[in-house]
This record gives C-alpha cells, structure tokens and sequence, in this order.
C-alpha cells in the first residue's frame, strides 16, 4: 500500500513539473497572441466576446484535463 | 503580466497558486470557491466588478473539470441538476434585484450582513454537530475508502427530518434514480431558489448554502451533492459570466491563466473525495461557511468590500 501511495505521489510530481512547463510555454505563446484580438473584441463586440470567453474557459478545461490525464497515463505507464 | 482587458498588472504564478488552491477546495466540497477568489483578487489591485465578473469565469472552467472527474466516479445526478439551475437563476436574480430596492430603502448592508453572519455560523455549527454525532455512532465501523454502496447510504443523524422532508407529496413529484430519491419538484426549486437568493445577496455562488442544503433537506449522498453542486454551478455560473461579459466585468485572460492552476487542483479535489465517507467531508467542511462569515464581520468592520 505505501509502494503503491509513493509511485502515485512520484508520478504525480513528475506530472506537476512537465504540466508546469506546457503552463509557462502557453502564457508565452497562446495568451500573448491572443490577448490583443480579446481585447478588440472586448470593445468593440461585447456579446461576441461573452460566447468566445465563455467557449474559451470550457474548451481549455476540457483541453487541460484531457493534457493531465494523458500526462498521468504516460507517466503512470513508464514507471509500471 | 499585463492583462490589457482590465489594464491590470498581475503574477500569473500568483494567479496559478490561487486557481490551485480554490480549484481544490472546489472539486472537494462542490463549492465555487468566490470567498477566496474575490479578494484574492481585489488584493492584486483587480477591480471589484472585473474580480465578480473573472471570478465566475474562472469557476465555470474548473467546475467542467471537476464535475467531468466526479462523473467518472458517479458522482453527478444530472437531472437534479438542471433542476436547480432554474431555481438558482431565478434566485440569483430576484436577489439581486432585492437588494437594488433595499439599498434605496437604507440600512441594507448591516441588515443583510447580520443575517448572514447568522446563517454561515448556524450551518457550520448545525454540521459539525451532525457530522461529529454521525461519526461517533459509526465508531464501531471499519473506516474505508468510500464505494459506490456506502457513497448512497450516507448516514446521516438528521436523517430523520430529511425523510419526512421527502414524505411531502407535494405534486409533481420528481424522481432521482441517481440519487436514489423521489421528491417533490416545490423543494427542489425552493432550495435551489434560497441558495440563488444568497448569491445575489452576498456574490458568488454561495456552495456553502446549496451543498449542505442538497445533504439535509433533499437527502442527496454528499459525494453526490458535491459533484451535482459543480454541475449545476456550470450552468449558473455560465450565465452569470456571459451577462457579466456583455456589462464589460470579464477578463478571460486572467480566468484562463488562473484556470491552469485550477484545472489540476479540482482534479486532486475531486480525486480525493473518494478516500473520505460523507460525514468526514461534512466535517471538514465546517470551516468555509466561518470564512464567509469572518469577510463580511471584516467588511463591517472596515467598511471595505474584500
């Protein structure tokens, strides 16, 4: 049982740090390029912006939960 | 980080640790998290509107991840949820439009604090008594990770209110197979309605109200509350973000960034709720209904929105 709990908190580390590094990398790249359109949309077409920022927040969570679980499953399968 | 929507300067690390942290608390206890998400960042400098405004954001991405990571655990009961989305809307709405005709009227703000304050200690003086005397009677019991058989069981020591509760035939009655329960359509609305009402009393999504109210008064599992609570906070949440947007209150580039952090925090949450038994999550969740109460006797006191 504690074997079991280690490999899963290492694992869960090991996910933590790659996750980190796709995080910092999409700040830089995603956010960046899309921070100005946001914005223009924001003044210039209200209702356009609530669907795309509303589309936006699922879409990355269902993205970002998919990345985790794809992570865990790779990282899980290395280590077994 | 500039974020040219609101024009504000702010750490994404520090929008990250706290998307995590309320991201946990969320996929844990089926709450939204706005207690801590508002002032966190109004504390940045964010205006109050813009922080209402992302806050609700921020909640609808990671509530999709954590009601997806409860699903897979069985732990959503979509029909009771789309249910209470229509008394939380309706709620929300008129207890905006109420405080709007009680602020003309005066004294409002110490009149709905005081009442509030009342209702967050009672519910975590009510739970911690319920929780602790469920526990003590199920000593004897071996402690194990919650299944599937003990998730619907639940025992709870105010069971028996929540059963003549449910015994009202007030028609139409609504069936919950995935809840287990058949109950009158009225008190679904009316919970729903009351916890409506307090988010737009008091902002936010008010979880601490719907979640035990879900537990007590309609006899919903807790791992089932909490996950059916994220569900319907999608749908209200959503709206409130899309009519929050249209008023110019939304920065999604700050609720994206913060959603990164938040994403893997409702994972662990939700994840974590499968190794606790009901009344062990009723427990620990005594302290957040205090958190509320402790920002609006700080809100008096200072005269400070947080």
């Amino acid at each position: 049982m504690k074997k079991e709990t280690a490999k899963t908190l290492r694992a869960f580390a090991i996910e933590l740090v790659v996750y980190a590094a796709l995080v910092v990398g999409y700040f830089f790249l995603v956010l960046h390029f899309l921070g100005e359109g946001l914005h223009q949309l924001e003044v210039r077409h209200r209702y356009t912006y609530a669907g795309v920022a509303l589309l936006l927040i699922i879409g990355q969570a269902v993205i970002l939960q998919n990345v985790t679980t794809l992570l865990l499953r790779l990282i899980r399968g290395r280590a077994g | 980080m500039l974020f040219p929507i609101s024009s504000a300067h702010i750490s994404p690390i520090y929008l990250v640790i706290v998307g995590f942290v309320i991201g946990i608390l969320g996929g844990f206890f089926g709450v939204g998290g706005s207690f801590i998400a508002g002032p966190a960042l109004r504390a940045v400098g964010l205006d109050w509107n813009f922080a209402v405004g992302t806050d609700l954001a921020h909640i609808v991405g990671k509530s999709v991840v954590a009601v997806r990571q409860h699903r897979a655990f069985g732990n959503v009961d979509l029909r009771l949820g789309l249910v209470m989305a229509i008394g939380t809307i309706a709620g929300a709405e008129i207890g905006a439009k109420l405080i709007q005709m009680l602020k003309r009227a005066g004294n409002v703000n110490l009149v709905v604090s005081i009442v509030s304050i009342a209702v967050y200690v009672s519910i975590s003086t009510f739970m911690m008594w319920e929780s602790r005397k469920t526990l003590r009677s199920k000593k004897r019991g071996v402690a194990a990770p919650a299944t599937a058989a003990t998730k619907k069981e639940d025992p709870s020591s105010f069971g028996h209110v929540t059963r003549s509760i449910q015994r009202l035939n007030i028609p139409p009655l609504i069936k919950l197979p995935t809840s287990g329960i058949t109950i009158s359509l009225w008190i679904i609305l009316l919970v729903a309605f009351v916890g409506g009402l307090f988010s737009g009393f008091l902002g936010g999504g008010a979880g601490y109200i719907r979640m035990p109210s879900m537990v007590y008064v309609l006899g919903i599992p807790t791992h089932l509350a909490v996950g059916t609570d994220l569900f319907e906070i999608i749908i209200s949440a959503s709206y409130g973000t899309f009519t929050h947007a249209i008023k110019g209150n939304v920065d999604i580039l700050i609720a994206l960034v913060m959603h990164t952090g938040a994403a893997i925090g409702a994972q662990i949450g939700a994840i974590s709720t499968q190794y606790f038994t009901g009344p062990k999550i009723r427990l620990a969740f005594v302290p957040l209904p205090l958190i509320g109460a402790a920002i609006v006797i700080y809100t008096l006191m200072t005269g400070h929105k947080v």
